[in-house]
């Protein structure tokens, strides 16, 4: 048998004159692959997002400490890099990531729901698996785009803004909590990024292999966390505005 | 018991469906659920119509054969086959729901029965090992680790019924893949292929027109084998790896 297997194995290989694609090719035409570039992007995605909640969370130390802050970023890398380089590498990395997850989110999707073209007319109640932040995916994608393009226009580029002072990130802040309009836009944006999170940790987890029968615990309690904690601490700002704590 | 049943019929592929109601009587909660239909088809041939075609084998949940979906779910609300649900689940009275397996790679043939010709291919492009056939090999000849042989016995229960693909909001077949994927990878006499295996069936599911994993957890649910969700994470981790790798051709 031991001698025999190679024979058998090489008069199989022989008959196949295909050769497989490149690896970003396979991978990107797969849909194992194409999962594996959303959980990659939203991975790079979810560690910006706890830095910049670190960041954020300086307003609470006052204007100076925030502005400063703001001033260091641009300053990161000095004098190996030049002015304002680390904030547009970082910019690139995000609008990359960005890119990659929203474009495989949208062509997965349009085959997920071509591949089930009949609903079933019996609809059965939601298992508990099937949580509310699974089923909210697509559209909380969405959703956290659209805040994305309000978020950039209104904090970055301050074309938004009542405010819009560049260089004085405090105040532009307090200007757009001072507003209805922000203050809304913001909750169900971070509502919806725990949601995203919830359920997107622990798939990530799932896709790129990771998740074990012993890990699956400890997996989903790490992605509540995760959810829990950038949704109340992103959410902390505007509250502090509205009650008056910063100002 | 008496029922009222709401059953997909449709003559055929091409033809339109609808879903069709009947009344039954004289269902005994010791019945299956296919003996129940069983019962219907004579009372239909009794009465001149045309008896439900739904799919089914051994009638003892190990062939996979039998599949539809009962009021909204899998193989009904208990977790077994349809041949091996029993009418004691439902009440008198009630009214059931009773439809085909719904996925665009498991077209509707007749009434209940899907063509799951998509999963044998899968299992054609790679769902075997390459081995020289003859006389069984001595048992103790490859030893395996015993946690290896737990886990690929769990995964070989898989019975190919569909439920997973039917359960699935994405009508994906990643569940039934990575059952196979995962049994024969963990094995020895699976390994060689380990690569190529997981590469050409993944291409396969993906070719069939199956969709892809949002990791709903739905197919786990309704497997009646109990086949586990972290099956999956184990085929995408041979998958990612595979192509790491180059592919093993
Ligand atoms: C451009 C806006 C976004 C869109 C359109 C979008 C859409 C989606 C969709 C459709 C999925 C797959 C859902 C499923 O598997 O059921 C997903 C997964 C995911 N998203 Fe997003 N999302 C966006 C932004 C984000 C952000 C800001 C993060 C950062 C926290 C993120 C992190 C994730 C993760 C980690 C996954 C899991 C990937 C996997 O299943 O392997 N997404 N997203
Ligand atoms: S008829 Fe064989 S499993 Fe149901």
């Amino acid at each position: 048998m031991e001698t025999a297997l190679p024979t058998v194995l090489g008069m199989a290989l022989a008959t196949r004159t295909d050769r497989r694609p490149s690896p970003a090719r396979l991978l990107w035409r797969s849909t194992i692959g194409k999962k594996a570039v959303m959980a990659v992007t939203g991975l790079i995605m979810l560690l910006y997002l706890v830095s910049h909640l670190l960041g954020n969370l300086k307003v609470f130390a006052g204007p100076d400490e925030m502005n400063g802050y703001a001033h260091w970023l641009r300053t990161v890398g000095e004098p190996f890099l030049g002015h304002e380089w680390f904030v547009w590498l970082a910019r690139c990395v995000l609008l990359a990531a960005v890119g990659l997850h929203g474009v495989s989110a949208y062509q997965l999707s349009r085959r997920d729901l071509a591949a089930r073209p009949v609903p079933y007319a019996a609809r059965r109640r939601a298992t508990a698996r099937d949580s509310y932040a699974t089923r909210t995916m697509r559209w909380g994608g969405v959703i956290l785009a659209l805040f994305l393009v309000w978020h950039i226009l209104d904090l970055t580029t301050g074309t938004v803004n009542p405010r819009g002072r560049a260089g004085h990130p405090y105040e532009n802040i307090v200007a757009t909590f001072s507003t209805w309009y922000g203050n809304a836009i913001y909750v169900v944006a971070m509502l919806a990024l725990g949601l995203h999170v919830r359920h997107g940790f622990w798939s990530a987890a799932q896709t790129l292999g990771v998740n074990r029968p012993r890990r699956e615990r400890a997996l989903k309690a790490t992605a509540n966390a995760l959810a829990l904690v950038l949704t109340a601490g992103f959410l902390s700002i505007p509250l502090a505005v509205m009650t008056g704590v910063v100002s | 018991m008496n029922l009222r049943l709401r059953i997909w019929r449709q003559p055929g592929p091409a033809a339109e469906g609808a879903l069709t109601s009947y009344d039954i009587t004289g269902v005994s909660p010791d019945m299956s659920f296919l003996e129940m239909l069983d019962t219907l088809n004579e009372q239909l041939a009794e009465r001149g119509e045309e008896p439900v075609a739904f799919d089914h084998d051994c009638r003892e949940g190990v062939c996979g054969a039998c599949g539809m979906v009962i009021n909204g779910q899998a193989h009904g609300p208990e977790r077994t086959t349809a041949c091996q649900l029993h009418m004691r689940h439902f009440a008198d009275g009630d009214t059931i729901v009773v439809e085909p397996w719904r996925a665009a790679a498991f077209p509707v043939l007749r009434d209940l029965v899907v063509d799951r010709g998509a999963l044998d291919r899968i299992i054609g492009a790679g769902g075997y090992v390459t081995a020289p056939t003859g006389s069984a090999p001595e048992a103790h000849a490859t030893p395996v680790p015993k946690e290896s042989a737990e886990t690929a016995f769990e995964n070989a229960e898989c019975i190919g019924c569909g439920a997973c693909v039917a359960a699935c909001p994405n009508g994906s077949a990643m569940l039934f893949t990575a059952a196979k994927v995962v049994h024969l990878g963990e094995l020895p006499q699976g390994a060689p292929e380990r690569d190529s295996r997981v590469l050409d069936m993944v291409g396969q599911m993906d070719t069939e027109g199956f969709g892809g994993c949002t990791n709903t957890g739905e197919c786990a649910t309704a497997c009646p084998k109990g086949v586990p969700l972290p099956s999956i994470a184990a085929m995408n981790r041979d998958y990612l790896r595979a192509v790491r790798r180059g592919g093993g051709r």
